[in-house]
């Protein structure tokens, strides 16, 4: 049962949660359909939002923390809005040696923003991760599916205005 | 099923195929420590503190999750193993807070326990410490993750004994951290507040909202006319905090120990209870004449009701309008009492002693709130009651017995029973049978199982009778309900196991063997009392007579009976 009072919310949320019940309708509603779910779901909000979380726990017949637990588990889902671009920055042993931390501290100052967090205009989500497997571009970034490696921190300004 | 044999410090030990090691020791009388397991949980195997060595790998085994194999030899204690024990917990001390002076479960904390009993002298190791805030928003329970050593069991009563779900694990590896869904506070969730994670938490990482300052104050208060009322269960449960056998009847004691408090006047809920059967019993009735759907379904339990509210909306209008006995008894605190002492009810603080810890959220409910004023001012739970006397310095195995106060106070055998599963549907059905034909109704002595089911015969009507303890058994009961498949007429619910002697606020440690020998308590009580009925309580009678007039009339329905509200389901 919906708590909710107000008639305009009320229709506002059925709006964002149309996408969901088309994801949802494709399932048997079973518990082991949970993760392909989440997954999809996340895919068409880009993030998995509370009330995405509850309408998928009533419809497999879940409680709410359960689903929770699950999202939290994987470090795949997400629980606030994502940035257009991602940007994993390497901290593994290469890039530590060759000054990865320095091009951290230049995203963050580029950006405003600290590790794990987005942007306000949702462009940008930082993320620092143990390896991607391109030692030999040591320190290396990766924006989305591109790769910049040899890095000095003066690089990265005009880097990222490809991407705005 | 089969047996197997093997030998455990030398001795042998036949068992059953599917038994585990730690059944097995046990069954010699050999103590392994256990965190993580619990007899009435599946098993876990997280914490490994019960491991045990085998004697031909030299292996370490966690016993609570291996099974027995036949001609397994096992050591128990061997230096290899004790050593293993202490490292294990050792590293959950690491990054514990250990501040158990300030800890409300100091002296029952099975971790402090275990690292007495394993000879810990020092923690070794300086573990990074959590940092997660305190949840004590209640309206009943008070949650400190920084205390929680993951051991799953709340998890697992939520889940397994409960039904709700309402915590799990949540994260992972050191951030690991047992809570509800997006850290909401349990007043946000669909938590039944039945404190049963409580009982069942090893250390202080739940515990119940402690109201005992609040309670101290209304004492000191000089213009406060304090009122203490004792729920039924508590008589034979709070021996226990002194040292006296389970099950051991208190009620003298109790009276005096409150009186030694500084409370201006002792009641029983008991009473109310009796008030209680009068308004629902006369309820029932007049739903079997077919005023209103059946089944007739209790509402005394606040837990059960919670979990109604939040998982059977379409079920809410089968539930009793009756208050519970401690709603009803600090309403006529504030009325009749009130009127009859010549006090301003303004000036009357009503304290509940309840097995109870959701029996704070009733409390609050904006339900049972008169123009916006709470009826109940402060629910302390057995837990806490004890606590108190323990501060007054009050020997409480040596008071002398005293009685409860009169005009509140008297209470009758079918309301003592009140405090364990299937209480509610005897005691009703005493006064609902001898409403109906005139005749007693014969003893009913059900059992303490989770589900029961009877038929009783009223005159020539044969009642259906389902009465069910921890909510997982209720859902049972109730999806039969639901689908139209059950025939009940009668339906009594209880959160807790064993109802309230399994309370989430009565003593710790706690056991199914120790709350059976709480309802034997109360079952003593019931056979001993000189009235049985709860229409034959003198003070009820006069109640009705001086003040309510008829069950079920105009003023009581105003006073005594409430709603309930649909709550989301998560």
């Amino acid at each position: 049962m919906d708590c909710c009072t107000c008639n305009e919310s009320d229709k506002s949320r059925q709006e964002y949660l149309a996408p969901l019940q088309t994801i949802l309708d494709g399932y048997e509603g079973k518990e082991k359909d949970l993760i392909p779910i989440l997954q999809e779901s996340q895919e068409e909000y880009g993030y998995l939002a509370e009330e995405v979380l509850k309408e998928i726990a009533s419809n497999l017949d879940l409680s709410f923390g359960q689903v929770y637990g699950v999202v939290t588990f994987y470090s795949q889902f997400h629980l606030e809005p994502r940035g257009e671009n991602v940007i994993r920055i390497c901290m593994g042993t290469a890039c530590h040696v060759k000054g990865g931390d320095k091009i951290l501290d230049k995203l963050k100052e580029e950006l405003e923003i600290d590790d794990g967090e987005t942007t306000d205009d949702l462009k940008f989500t930082l993320e620092a991760v143990a390896c991607i497997g391109a030692c030999g571009l040591a320190p290396v970034i990766m924006i989305n599916d591109n790769t910049h490696g040899r890095l000095v921190p003066k690089d990265i300004p005009e880097i990222l205005t490809q991407y705005e | 099923m089969g047996t197997v044999s093997i030998i455990i410090d030398g001795q042998q030990v036949e068992v059953e195929q599917e038994a585990t090691l730690l059944e097995a020791a046990s069954k010699l009388g050999i103590e392994i420590p256990t965190l993580c397991y619990h007899p009435d949980l599946t098993l876990h195997g997280s914490c490994r503190v019960c491991v045990v060595e085998n004697e031909e790998t030299g292996d370490l085994l966690a016993s609570c999750v291996t099974p027995v194999t036949d001609g397994m030899k096992i050591l128990t204690h061997t230096a290899k193993v004790r050593s293993a024990r202490r490292i294990n917990v050792e590293l959950l001390l690491a990054n514990h807070p250990n501040d158990c002076l300030g800890c409300d479960r100091n002296g029952t904390c099975e971790l402090q326990d275990i690292a007495f009993d394993l000879g810990i002298t020092e923690i070794r190791f300086a573990g990074e410490m959590k940092d997660y805030p305190v949840d004590d928003t209640g309206p009943a329970l008070k949650k400190e993750p920084n205390k929680c050593i993951l051991c799953g069991r709340c998890v697992r009563v939520c889940e397994e004994i409960q039904g709700v779900f309402a915590l799990d694990f949540t994260d992972r590896g050191f951030q690991s951290v047992i809570t509800t869904a997006f850290d909401h506070s349990h007043a946000e969730v669909n938590c039944a507040n039945c404190g049963q994670c409580a009982t069942v938490c090893p250390t202080g990482a739940i515990t119940e909202l402690r109201y005992r300052e609040k309670v101290w104050q209304a004492i000191e208060d000089e213009s406060k006319h304090v009122i203490v009322q004792t729920a039924p269960s508590i008589q034979s449960a709070i021996g226990e905090e002194f040292g006296l056998e389970p099950g051991t009847v208190a009620t003298g004691k109790l009276a005096a120990a409150l009186r030694r408090l500084g409370f201006d006047k002792v009641f029983s809920t008991d009473f109310a209870a009796d008030l209680t059967i009068m308004e629902e019993g006369n309820e029932f009735i007049k739903k079997l004449k077919g005023d209103k759907e059946l089944p007739h379904i209790t509402s005394c339990c606040p837990g059960w009701v919670k979990f109604c509210e939040h998982n059977y909306h379409d079920l809410l209008d089968n539930l009793s309008t009756a208050k519970s006995p401690m709603s009803m008894f600090s309403s006529i605190t504030k009325s009749y009492y009130a009127e009859k002492m010549g006090l301003d009810p303004e000036d009357i603080y009503t304290v509940a002693v309840m097995p109870c810890t959701a029996k704070k959220f009733e409390m609050e409910r904006e339900e049972l709130k008169e123009n916006r004023v709470q009826s109940t001012d402060g629910v302390l739970t057995t837990r806490e009651l004890a606590r108190m006397i323990k501060e007054m310095g009050v020997d409480f195995v040596s008071l002398e017995e005293e009685e409860y106060d009169q005009m509140l106070g008297t209470s009758t055998g079918a309301a003592t029973i009140f405090g364990a599963t299937g209480g509610v549907t005897e005691a009703a059905l005493r006064t609902v049978k001898e409403k109906i034909t005139g005749e007693p109704l014969d003893r009913l002595d059900l059992g303490f199982e989770g589900i029961n089911e009877e038929t009783v015969k009223i005159g020539d009507r044969n009642i259906k009778v389902a009465i069910a303890n921890g909510l997982a058994n209720a859902t049972e009961i109730l999806e039969g309900v639901r689908a139209g498949k059950s025939e009940y007429d009668f339906i009594e619910i209880m959160a807790c196991p064993m109802g309230c002697v399994g309370g989430g606020g009565q003593p710790l440690p706690t056991s199914t063997e120790i709350k059976c020998k709480r309802a034997e308590g109360l079952k003593s009580i019931d056979k001993s009392e000189a009235i049985r009925k709860s229409h034959e309580n003198p003070e009820v009678k006069k109640l009705y007579n001086d003040y309510l007039g008829e069950p079920l009339s105009g003023y009581s329905h105003h006073l005594l009976h409430t709603d309930y509200q649909p709550r989301d389901r998560n």
